[in-house]
């Protein structure tokens, strides 16, 4: 009897089936304890070979592809994707269709916020309740999103040239009542989260990033600007005439989840704002170019990005005159913000690493595509 | 004696502790010695099961948890079941009787097997102590606290042989988390419930309702501190939402009741409301008063009034579920041992000095309420004290991010941009 009790670590699969994982992903974690020494990332569960796939296809064939890679935030999808063949093949969109691409582009941010904080708050274990009420309100966008584009939420709405149909007239106060509606709901969730002392404790200096580590490992979007880097691809690099409108880029303070938690809040009041403007000054018009349905850009390479929910979402390609591309790639965000995942993880605690990960804000889909 | 069991008043229906003894006392003149105390038990269970804890952890428990937490979480809860969906929690039964009971190859099935028996009998067993009127208490031995606090901590050794015997690392944390929970939280629980004690002077329950009824005051005001180290302690050791890590869904899957599915795992799911019920009419016993109600108890039938108490704290529990988030299991040790268990020595020493000039006093009605208002007071400095002592300030929190116009590089914090 030495008086020593012999303990080692174990390894315990978080995921692929696993309530916190936002799908099918797996950390393979070693713990010591209720320690996390070592994680390991297994991802792939969800590879459907989008981008080979798209090669086979006509760039407009491809739009539904981009709606099934970040299924929470199809409109941003699609449009990045029709970015990059208008860029390819020089195409210009009407004011009218930047107009509703804009506002379609932000309302979806907001539904994928409304996503992203209340899977979050459902992660540090507040059952149930913030993730319904976001959900309330998300749906309210869905439905606009369906009458609009006929889909909740595979739109397949962008076209290359514009947008695949104009504006309903039930559209427009639909969308005011979300103006009216979302700032009560956003007051409400700082309510009972922001000021929350639970809540703070288990967020506050959890997974923090380092502005050094957060350039270094090209993260973009909420982690990126809850690092206190002042970064937004609307602002930098303006696309769909972004440069119009009065907003402001939310960051954090230290880089930790609870800053994410916080710039997500206030992009959604940021987005508001942009749709509120974007709607007032619509433009009249044509809503879309017209675009020959075989579409052969000419030889050549394009790469268009935009800020997606997650962050800064590329899409590269590749013409060599024919009617498909040559070459298709995403450069998805969740993809690469999880690549900080192990630096934010080892030394925390299990429950730490489940809190790490929701901040994170991933979507399987678009990180194995 | 008079043959007749219920007396002439109508509310007198609670008198079922005189029901169950005339009916022993009978049988006792004519069965052998023994056979009386076999007897009395079966009385007991069925009485205690029948009459609360079935119906009441059935319908209210499970339906109005579910409904009021949807209300909460803007959703309708069960209504499609019956009227109102009043009949889903008898659904829900019949769903888990039906399903499969997996035990996974390489568990200890006898331990898995007797894991959620052993769970379920002494929530059953709590219920024996617990006057639910006037002589309507099954049980009414006099350290009827101690019993109560007891066979109250024994679940945990059910709940450590589930989460042990699965053989999966998810159950074995949520075991290992219960544990340590369990002894960090059982010392604060019953530090605070010496309060109660030392003020009344009695270990009975009963005897506590009687103080309660004599002085007309709950114990509530006199021992607010002391309700409040009760209620997160016993959401502790009951794994109620705001503490509840040792089934932490969203972290470790289920817990202890990862492998558990069909009638084991429901077991474990309905005896956990039996077990909230039962430590929320413990807490309406002591602190608030039990079955009296400043005199209402003469118009209204005692037991009414308890079930509405009862129901009273149960809210609380559901509330707390359905808005706090989880706190992280070091977290919670931490607040056990450093804050709750020194409030819970300060409030028992406050209490004792009390008692101390009331028998100098001899006992005089009035000075209970001086006490009353001086605990409150004295409640509220002690924990803001404690805290500052500890070094806790509630920071002033920048709920919003900072803004800037133009993008660009870091910003470092303070910087104006």
């Amino acid at each position: 009897m030495t008086g020593i009790i012999k303990s080692e670590p174990f390894v315990i699969n978080i995921g692929p089936q696993h309530p916190s994982t936002h799908g099918v992903f797996r950390i393979k974690a070693t713990v010591d304890g209720e320690k996390v020494i070592d994680a390991e990332m297994v991802m792939g569960y969800l590879h459907r070979s989008m981008e080979k796939l798209a090669e086979e296809r006509t760039y407009t064939q491809n739009i539904p592809f981009t709606d099934r890679t970040d299924y929470l935030s199809s409109m941003s999808n699609n449009l990045g994707y029709c970015l990059a063949v208008e860029k390819l093949a020089g195409i210009e969109v009407p004011p009218r269709g930047n107009a509703i691409r804009v506002i379609m582009a932000e309302l979806q941010r907001l539904a994928s916020h409304c996503m992203a904080i209340g899977a979050f708050a459902n992660d540090t274990g507040a059952w149930q309740t913030p993730v319904m009420w976001a959900f309330r309100e998300r749906e309210k966008i869905l439905d606009i999103f369906e009458v609009t584009s006929g889909a909740r939420l595979t739109c397949n709405y962008m076209r290359i040239g514009g947008v695949a149909f104009d504006l309903r007239p039930e559209f427009e106060p639909m969308v005011r009542r979300i103006l009216r509606d979302f700032p009560p709901f956003l007051d409400e969730m700082e309510g009972l989260l922001s000021g929350n002392e639970i809540f703070i404790a288990r967020t506050r200096g959890v997974g923090v990033l380092t502005p050094e580590m957060a350039t270094n490992a090209s993260l973009s979007g909420p982690m990126l600007r809850g690092s206190g880097i002042a970064w937004d691809i609307r602002k930098a690099d303006p696309y769909c005439g972004y440069e119009q409108y009065d907003f402001d880029i939310p960051i954090g303070y230290n880089g930790d989840s609870y800053d994410r938690f916080i710039v997500r809040l206030e992009e959604m009041r940021q987005s508001l704002k942009i749709i509120q403007q974007a709607l007032d000054g619509l433009p009249g018009g044509p809503f879309r170019t017209e675009v020959p349905l075989a579409l052969r850009p000419p030889k050549g390479e394009a790469y268009a990005r935009i800020e997606s929910p997650r962050g800064e979402l590329g899409y590269y390609l590749v013409s060599d005159e024919g009617p498909s591309p040559y070459r298709f790639h995403i450069r998805p965000p969740s993809f690469i913000n999880l690549s900080a995942l192990k630096e934010m993880t080892v030394g925390g605690t299990v429950a730490d690493a489940i809190v790490v990960l929701g901040s994170i804000d991933i979507v399987v889909g678009e990180i194995d595509r | 004696m008079t043959p007749f069991l219920v007396s002439d008043k109508w509310y007198d229906i609670r008198d079922l502790g005189n029901l169950s003894r005339e009916i022993l006392e009978a049988a006792d003149r004519i069965l052998p010695f023994g056979v009386v105390y076999v007897l009395a038990a079966l009385i007991g269970f069925v009485a205690s099961f029948l009459l609360f804890v079935l119906p009441s952890q059935l319908i209210v428990g499970v339906y109005g948890e579910r409904r009021i937490i949807g209300r909460m979480q803007s959703r309708l809860g069960p209504n499609r079941v019956g009227p109102f969906g009043l009949l889903q929690p008898i659904a829900d039964a019949i769903k888990l009787i039906q399903k499969e009971a997996l035990t996974p190859t390489r568990a200890d099935r006898a331990v898995m097997y007797i894991a959620p028996i052993i769970f379920v009998m002494p929530a059953v067993l709590l219920w024996a102590v617990i006057p639910f009127g006037e002589n309507m208490v099954i049980a009414d031995i006099p350290v009827s606290l101690m019993y109560f606090l007891a066979v109250s901590s024994l679940p945990v050794i059910a709940t450590f042989m589930a989460g042990w015997s699965a053989n999966n690392k998810y159950s074995l944390f949520g075991a290992m988390r219960i544990v340590s929970m369990a002894i960090s939280y059982e010392s604060p629980l019953v530090l605070a419930l010496l309060g109660a004690v030392v003020m009344t002077g009695t270990i009975s329950l009963s005897g506590m309702v009687a103080w309660a009824d004599e002085f007309n005051i709950w114990m509530v005001f006199v021992q607010p501190l002391a309700l409040v180290i009760y209620f997160i302690c016993v959401s502790a050791e009951l794994n109620r939402t705001p503490v509840d890590i040792a089934e932490a869904e969203s972290e470790i899957v289920a817990g202890y009741l990862t492998e558990y599915s069909g009638m084991k795992w429901g077991l474990f799911y309905g005896m956990d409301i039996g077990y909230a019920l039962a430590a929320s009419g413990f807490a309406a016993t002591v602190f608030l008063g039990g079955w009296t109600f400043f005199g209402l108890e003469q118009w209204v039938p005692g037991w009414l009034i308890f079930i509405a108490k009862t129901h009273l704290f149960y809210f609380l529990f559901i509330w707390t579920r359905g808005t706090l988030p989880r706190l992280r299991a070091d977290q919670l040790m931490a607040f056990a041992w450093k804050f709750l268990l020194p409030l819970g020595v300060f409030n028992l020493l406050i209490v004792s000095t009390e008692r101390m000039l009331w028998s100098e006093q001899d006992y005089a009605k009035g000075l209970i309420y001086v006490f009353a208002l001086v605990n409150i007071i004295l409640s509220v400095a002690l924990v803001y004290a404690w805290a500052r002592f500890n070094g806790y300030r509630p920071e002033r929190t920048p709920t919003r991010p900072r803004l800037v116009k133009q993008a660009g590089g870091y910003i470092p914090v303070g910087e104006r941009s």
